[in-house]
């Protein structure tokens, strides 16, 4: 799953204001037309906050049911495959290191009863290895024109977006296991510490390409805080 | 000002044009601001040590007991079956002979304490550039902190009440970032107050100074005059300054928009839900008292001690509480002996939250917290920094407030909107949880809800504590919503805004999940075009 950004992104990364969206717009939500602008003006004349809070709107048509999960339609762009191998290998590693301590302590005292705590720990990793592979592969992201989609979890599902302008700063993460399969970790820190846009898994190249490409988006569209 | 990639796109000339006005405003007076190296107000390292003073003092005393109570009030002398002598550091010392090494080793620890003192004061030297605000500080480690002015998110002047007593007062410049806060702590009063103000001015790049006309450097007439002793002019200076009115007569701001009578704000402090269980436990206590469990004054007392103290500084605090706008943003006054002064430039509030708890309701009381910029973890949390803007008043007085926080004036246009959004939602243009979310919410899915106004959104949250959260989409930092098992089988979903870290958390606990799909598009979009468009960063320089 090595493909690098594509080649329009980041030569247009510099494109100063947020363009009208292109037709491919993977934003709109099933069901959902183009969502209505709050603004009828598409906000070009920008009324004070206060004269918003004091000028009554209708409420919008109701969104109409759609049966199945949440989801944020789109091409998400997945983290490599690599990654599954990675985190069953640091689980199989934590297995190994908690049933060496159980041994160790349960020797040194003569009695069972390290294995109460050590067992119990074991049995929910083992348990919890089976859900690996599919947890890795709920992670997403997407890059529209002017914000991030990070989307992760199966079971307890999160979407966040994130305008490129608020980026504070990239982190690029490897840890040892990580850097041994050629893999980064992307962190996309805002003002807000519970962002929390983490992006596990990503190829050393395409983490560093998509570094470069969110700085120079958000240069681009940085405002005050 | 000289930094092309901060300034909004405003005509370059035009921006230093401006710039260069505020600069020769605020070097016209005689101010602290004229990128200099200054020093502290002389008395700071007792002020600042005054608490381990007191401690050392307090320590000291502790182990003089016996002596001070043998001294004064012989017919206790004490337990006759403890003698002292090896134990009591002064007998010893008087008994061994010692009494010369002790005066000695005391006046040397004094002096290295002084000169420790005096050179910290010395080192630690601060200046206001035309760009940023800077502090050296420390002897052997030495700090150097640079706040860029363009990032400044408020100045607060605070007024501890010791250092009030010297006529000393502290500067806090917050920026944006953890605990990033400049502090020049102490300043002398005026000087202080000036150089907030000339902050402010730098801070905004702009020609706030026009309404304002130059200060000729003159004391408040009639109080003071040069010819008095130095004795007299420091007392009447320092009366002057403790009952007058907060702020400088030169810059005297509109009036307070909002009054808090004494007595609800005290009704409001003891009305709440911590005040039942204080009355349980005072019950309990009583009623095993009255059962001859005597042992239970002894935990009760302190208890009751505690509270009432906790009650009183509470009270304490929010006495004397002043909000109005002024040029250079919302200022807020509180509290009567210590006292703290926060100005609140435009665009620096993250999220505005009003709520009643349920014991406030039948007063109709409203408090207003805001979430803003710059705050360490713990005082955020803690409530500290003054993030409560309004501690408690009426609806009317609660919109005026946000009104203020929204840069808006006009409050009874806002009151209609804000009264409906709260009491009737579903009127006004509010997307509501759908009936089906009432086996999560069981009693809020009625009155939880967002609307999507021009440059905000709101949300309703709350039937038994009300909530409705105000949020500028220029400042939301990401936004997320988010599904669990449960609110799948209901086809349901939780929204959250992420701001800076403060005490309003605006989430949405429940909406149906294709509303929710919507409201992530809808606010996103809206959050990166009201982003582009503001330009609140120096806030000055905009179009007028």
């Amino acid at each position: 799953m090595t493909n690098p950004l594509p080649e329009q992104l980041r030569a247009d990364a510099a494109s100063t204001p947020p363009a009208p969206r292109p037709e491919n717009d993977p934003a709109a939500a099933p069901g959902a037309e183009v969502a209505p602008d709050p603004s009828p003006d598409g906000g070009s004349v920008a009324p004070t906050l206060a004269q918003a809070l004091a000028s009554p709107a209708a409420a919008p048509d109701a969104a109409p049911e759609t049966p199945g999960r949440l989801d944020i339609t789109g091409e998400w762009r997945r983290v490599s495959s690599k990654a599954i191998t990675i985190e069953l290998l640091t689980n199989g590693i934590a297995v190994v290191v908690v049933a060496a301590a159980a041994a160790l302590v349960s020797v040194l005292v003569d009695h069972p009863w390290p294995w109460f705590p050590g067992g119990a720990i074991i049995a929910v990793t083992l348990v919890t290895l089976a859900f690996v592979p599919r947890r890795i592969r709920s992670i997403g992201y997407l890059l529209r024109d002017d914000d991030l989609l990070f989307r992760r979890g199966i079971m307890w599902q999160r979407f966040v977006a994130v305008p490129y302008g608020r980026m504070q700063l990239v982190d690029i993460n490897r840890g040892p296991l990580a850097r041994a399969f050629g893999l980064a970790e992307l962190k996309f820190v805002t003002a807000s510490p519970s962002t929390g846009v983490t992006i596990p898994g990503l190829p050393l190249e395409e983490a560093e390409s998509l570094r470069d490409h969110l700085v120079s988006v958000a240069e681009s569209r940085r405002t005050g805080l | 000002m000289s930094d092309p990639e901060q300034a909004p796109p405003a005509p370059r000339h035009a921006v230093a044009d401006a710039g260069t006005a505020a600069r020769e405003h605020v070097r016209a007076g005689d101010t602290l601001a004229d990128g200099q190296w200054h020093r502290l107000h002389p008395a700071t390292p007792l002020l600042r040590g005054g608490i381990a003073f007191l401690a050392i003092l307090g320590v000291v005393i502790a182990n003089l007991r016996e002596r001070l109570v043998e001294m004064f009030l012989p017919q206790f002398s004490g337990d006759p079956r403890y003698d002292g002598e090896d134990y009591d550091p002064l007998t010893y010392s008087f008994t061994h002979g010692y009494i010369g090494w002790v005066l000695f080793a005391l006046a040397v620890g004094l002096v290295l304490v002084i000169g420790l003192f005096f050179l910290s004061w010395r080192m630690h030297t601060f200046r206001v550039t035309d760009e940023a605000v800077e502090v050296r500080s420390g002897v052997l480690f030495r700090t150097h902190r640079k706040a860029k002015l363009d990032r400044v998110q408020g100045v607060g002047l605070s007024k501890p009440f010791l250092p009030r007593l010297f006529g000393a007062a502290r500067l806090d410049v917050n920026v944006a970032g953890q605990s990033a806060d400049v502090k020049l702590e102490y300043l002398s009063t005026k000087p202080a107050e000036k150089l907030r103000r000339d902050v402010l001015t730098l801070a905004s790049g702009a020609r706030l100074a026009e309404g304002e006309a130059p200060l000729p450097g003159a004391a408040p007439a009639g109080v003071v005059s040069p010819t008095d002793g130095i004795i007299t002019r420091h007392v009447v200076e320092r009366a002057n300054d403790f009952f007058s009115p907060e702020l400088p007569e030169d810059q005297a701001p509109p009036e307070s928009i909002v009054r808090i009578p004494v007595g609800r704000l005290v009704a409001s402090t003891i009305v709440n839900e911590g005040t039942l269980v204080v009355l349980a436990v005072v019950v309990v206590g009583a009623v095993m008292l009255v059962n001859g469990s005597t042992w239970v004054i002894f935990t009760l007392i302190p208890a009751v001690l505690g509270i009432g103290s906790y009650y009183w500084t509470t009270i304490t605090k929010s006495l004397r509480y002043s909000i109005a706008g002024t040029p250079s943003g919302v200022r807020i006054g509180f509290g009567l002996l210590s006292t703290s002064n926060d100005t609140l430039p435009p665009g620096r509030v993250h999220a505005v939250q009003l709520s009643q708890p349920l014991l406030w309701r039948p007063f109709g009381w409203w408090q207003v917290k805001i979430n803003k910029a710059g705050l360490s973890a713990e005082a955020a949390m803690g409530g500290k920094a003054n993030t409560t803007v309004l501690p408690v008043g009426t609806l009317r007085d609660a919109t005026a407030v946000v009104q203020l926080m929204l840069e808006g004036a006009d409050v009874d246009s806002t009151f209609d909107q804000v009264e409906s959004a709260i009491m009737r939602p579903q009127e006004s243009g509010f997307v509501l949880a759908p009936r089906r979310a009432r086996w999560i919410d069981p009693i809020a899915w009625r009155r939880t809800g967002y609307a999507l106004r021009a440059s905000l959104l709101v949300f309703r949250t709350g039937v038994l504590w009300r909530k409705l959260t105000i949020l500028p989409l220029a400042r939301i930092q990401s936004i997320q919503i988010s599904q669990g098992p449960l609110e799948r089988v209901l086809r349901l979903a939780s929204a959250r805004v992420h701001t800076v870290l403060g005490p309003v958390t605006p989430t949405l606990p429940t909406i149906a999940k294709d509303e929710a799909a919507l409201l992530f598009e809808r606010a996103s979009a809206a959050a990166v075009r009201a982003a582009a468009d503001d330009h609140s960063h120096r806030w000055a320089t905009e179009v007028r």
